[in-house]
């Protein structure tokens, strides 16, 4: 193991970054899965789905993709209402939520991935935002902007939609949804719009995160896939239903993984990371910041 | 899902008037047989996808040619080939299905090292002449002798496959001391790594950096630095597409003053998509490659058949320039007609041995097999990115961009040195 400060403080840096793009892939993870108990095995198809889009929309209209990923958000989010109201209606109303759910979100997911590579074909894509290939040096750390801007867009959304949940009534209503699905009725909302609301926040958070994605690294269709495991990963060690116990996941598991990349070699990564979930669970069950 | 080949209206069309033309050409509309079906389970989605489609796309060019001259034994030909998702877990039941279910006549491989790996089993079982496609040393350990193999490693493709990279690295003056390898956790990394170390050895190199990293690496400048802090001279990386683009990235953004030569086995670099989106980040970068177009490298007919494969790849979305799976593809069943024609059979033992004796002429020139079916003699090439200016797609098609620097038959530049110097 070669140790210095240079790689200490670089290996900090990356995983923080990284860290930060993990924050925005978990996001809506944490509020499908941990606070609406949807297990949308589908999410990172449909972040692919955003990075494809970015990737039409940046070589077709030219629009530059974090530009764009506030357009695709906002269709997301209707889009994610009314397929919440589907799955509500097929499923969830019905009581067959838990496996024939599951089934239907992987279908859904093989459809995203099967519609992507008939539209798009199957090639890796990737952006190279000139604006973005500048590397800057503070001292002996090296911060590259094109995994600085994703993590700095990933936390900035994941804060956006913390401050929405914790300031506005809906937010409120929808923590709420989480904890008891009853006594939300009682208050006065609907549990069923509620859910529509922040599903369709879940939706527009993956499209976002796929802009992410398409900047940091090449896509392909299927590329979602690679993520189901650590998203979910840092939803559970996070605490399932807390934001920013999900950000401080994310960054754990950026930093752990970048760490052990660097001074013990990238294999031992996945181990690693995965190694910290499970104590963290044998020594706190419910998670980092989970009730 | 079974998926066979479609023949366009247009290739029907001229197939009928040269049937009309020369009464003496077979029409097997007429001879009442079944076609000859030639199956494989290839990638058509997932990760290895953008080369399998285009592996399809040459063999369809393929079939249709010889359907056009008659098909095989006077029976149409007829491809049967399944997805394998690049997943290397489905291909032993999409094997099993093919012979005692679909009873194909004849099995070739998909893409590609783990795949041929999963299918070997299988084929062995049946003792099916199997060709394959871009199978490092897949057959070293199996031993088949009724299996044949079409990148150009030469007899010991473990060694074989990273030689021309350090040979070359060896022309520089002064020479190097000191390497670094790195690769991702698969069959095919592990396999072109541990010919490398071995390599490295036998030159008197010293492995300065030795380490592997899981498939679904995202961030790779801990890698890169991590491996910077060993100085090395020279750096060998063997990649899948997404880590090849990553690590290329991650290698510009942290910077390597110091390497005299940086490159390896980078799958993904020989694919339009890559070469145009990483575009000038690509200088510099030694990688191994199959074909080129340098004026070293023009066999008869290849032109042709990339203008053919262009025109159709353009309207499938398919690798666009088609160089580096395609005319291979395509010359793995011109090996399989040919063995076919000659022995008047489907028979796999006379196939095997048939093609095992016989040098055969291809679209990607002459092609003899060796040792364990690998090629007699080696073929691997060893290019440099130079000059590549912008994301142009065009210009990769122009000679001059992808520097052939090994072998010496088919060298067309020199190396430039430091790395440096040579990404400017």
């Amino acid at each position: 193991m070669n140790f210095s400060w240079d790689l200490l403080l670089n290996a900090v840096t990356s995983g923080i970054m990284l860290g930060g793009f993990y924050a925005a892939v978990a996001v809506g993870i944490t509020i499908a899965f941990g606070m609406l108990d949807i297990v949308n095995i589908a999410h990172p198809a449909f972040m692919v789905l955003g990075a494809f889009l970015a990737f039409l929309s940046i070589n077709t209209l030219g629009i530059d993709p974090f530009l764009s990923a506030l357009g695709f958000a906002a269709i997301a989010f209707v889009f994610g209402r009314y397929f919440y109201r589907a799955y509500y209606h097929f499923f969830e109303r019905r009581g067959d939520d838990s496996l024939q759910g599951l089934a239907f979100f992987f279908g859904i997911m093989f459809i995203v991935e099967i519609s992507l590579v008939l539209i798009f074909g199957v090639d890796y894509r990737l952006i190279d935002l000139p604006y973005l290939a500048t590397t800057y040096e503070i001292g002996i750390v090296q911060i590259p902007l094109r995994l600085a801007a994703p993590c700095l867009a990933g936390v900035a959304m994941l804060v956006a939609i913390q401050f929405y949940l914790s300031r506005t009534f809906t937010g409120r209503a929808i923590l709420a949804v989480a904890q008891d699905l009853e006594a939300v009725r009682f208050v006065g909302a609907d549990p069923i719009r509620t859910k529509e609301i922040a599903f369709g926040i879940a939706m527009a958070s993956a499209i976002v995160a796929g802009v992410l994605l398409i900047i940091i690294q090449s896509v392909e269709p299927s590329i979602g896939r690679e993520f189901i495991g650590r998203a979910f990963a840092i939803c559970v060690l996070g605490g399932m239903t807390s934001l920013p116990g999900t950000l401080l996941a994310a960054m754990i598991l950026g930093i752990a993984e970048t760490m052990t990349s660097t001074f013990f070699g990238p294999s031992w990564s996945p181990a690693v990371a995965f190694g910290l979930l499970l104590l963290t669970l044998a020594f706190k069950p419910s998670g980092l910041l989970g009730r | 899902m079974e998926f066979t080949t479609r023949v366009s209206r247009r290739a029907v069309m001229a197939g009928m008037a040269a049937g009309f033309a020369a009464s003496s050409i077979p029409a097997f509309g007429q001879s009442g047989q079944p076609p000859v079906r030639i199956g494989m389970g290839i990638a058509l989605s997932g990760g290895l996808a953008a080369f399998g489609k285009s592996a399809l796309l040459a063999m369809q060019i393929w079939a249709e040619d010889q359907n056009a001259k008659g098909g095989l034994l006077g029976r149409k030909v007829e491809l049967v080939y399944y997805d394998d998702q690049s997943n290397p877990a489905t291909v032993p039941g999409i094997y099993a299905k093919l012979i005692d279910v679909d009873k194909v006549d004849l099995v070739i491989s998909g893409y590609a090292t783990n795949q041929i790996v999963a299918a070997m089993p299988t084929v062995m079982q049946k003792k099916k002449v199997f060709l394959t496609l871009f199978g490092l040393a897949a057959n070293d350990k199996f031993n088949y002798d009724r299996y044949f193999q079409m990148q150009p490693n030469g007899p010991d493709a473990q060694a074989e496959f990273s030689k021309g990279f350090l040979q070359t690295a060896m022309t520089m003056n002064p020479k190097p001391q000191t390497i670094a390898l790195v690769g991702g956790d698969a069959e095919f990394p592990a396999i072109a790594l541990a010919g490398a170390r071995d390599n490295a050895k036998a030159l008197g190199l010293k492995v300065v950096f030795d380490r592997t990293y899981p498939p679904n690496t995202i961030e790779f400048a801990s890698v890169v630095r991590a491996m910077k802090a060993t100085n090395p001279d020279i750096v060998f990386v063997a990649s899948y597409p997404p880590d090849s683009a990553g690590m290329v990235r991650a290698v510009r953004e942290v910077g390597l003053d110091t390497v005299k030569m940086f490159g390896g086995g980078m799958i993904g670099l020989q694919s339009a998509a890559l070469k145009s989106q990483l575009g000038a980040s690509l200088n510099g970068v030694v990688a191994y490659d199959l074909y080129a177009p340098e004026s070293t490298m023009k066999f008869p007919g290849v032109e042709d058949f990339l203008v053919r494969y262009r025109k159709e790849a353009d309207k499938q979305g398919v690798d666009p320039l088609g160089f580096y799976i395609a005319p291979l593809a395509y010359a793995e069943l011109q090996i399989l007609g040919q063995a076919v024609e000659a022995t008047k059979s489907l028979d796999d033992a006379k196939l095997a041995d048939y093609i095992k004796a016989t040098a055969f002429k291809t679209i990607a020139g002459d092609i003899k097999f060796g040792k364990r079916g690998e090629w007699a003699e080696p073929r691997i090439l060893w290019v440099q990115y130079q000059g590549v200016a912008g994301n142009d797609i065009a210009q990769f098609k122009e000679a001059g961009k992808q520097v052939i620097l090994y072998p010496d038959t088919f060298k067309s530049g020199t190396l430039k040195y430091p790395f440096s110097a040579a990404s400017k």
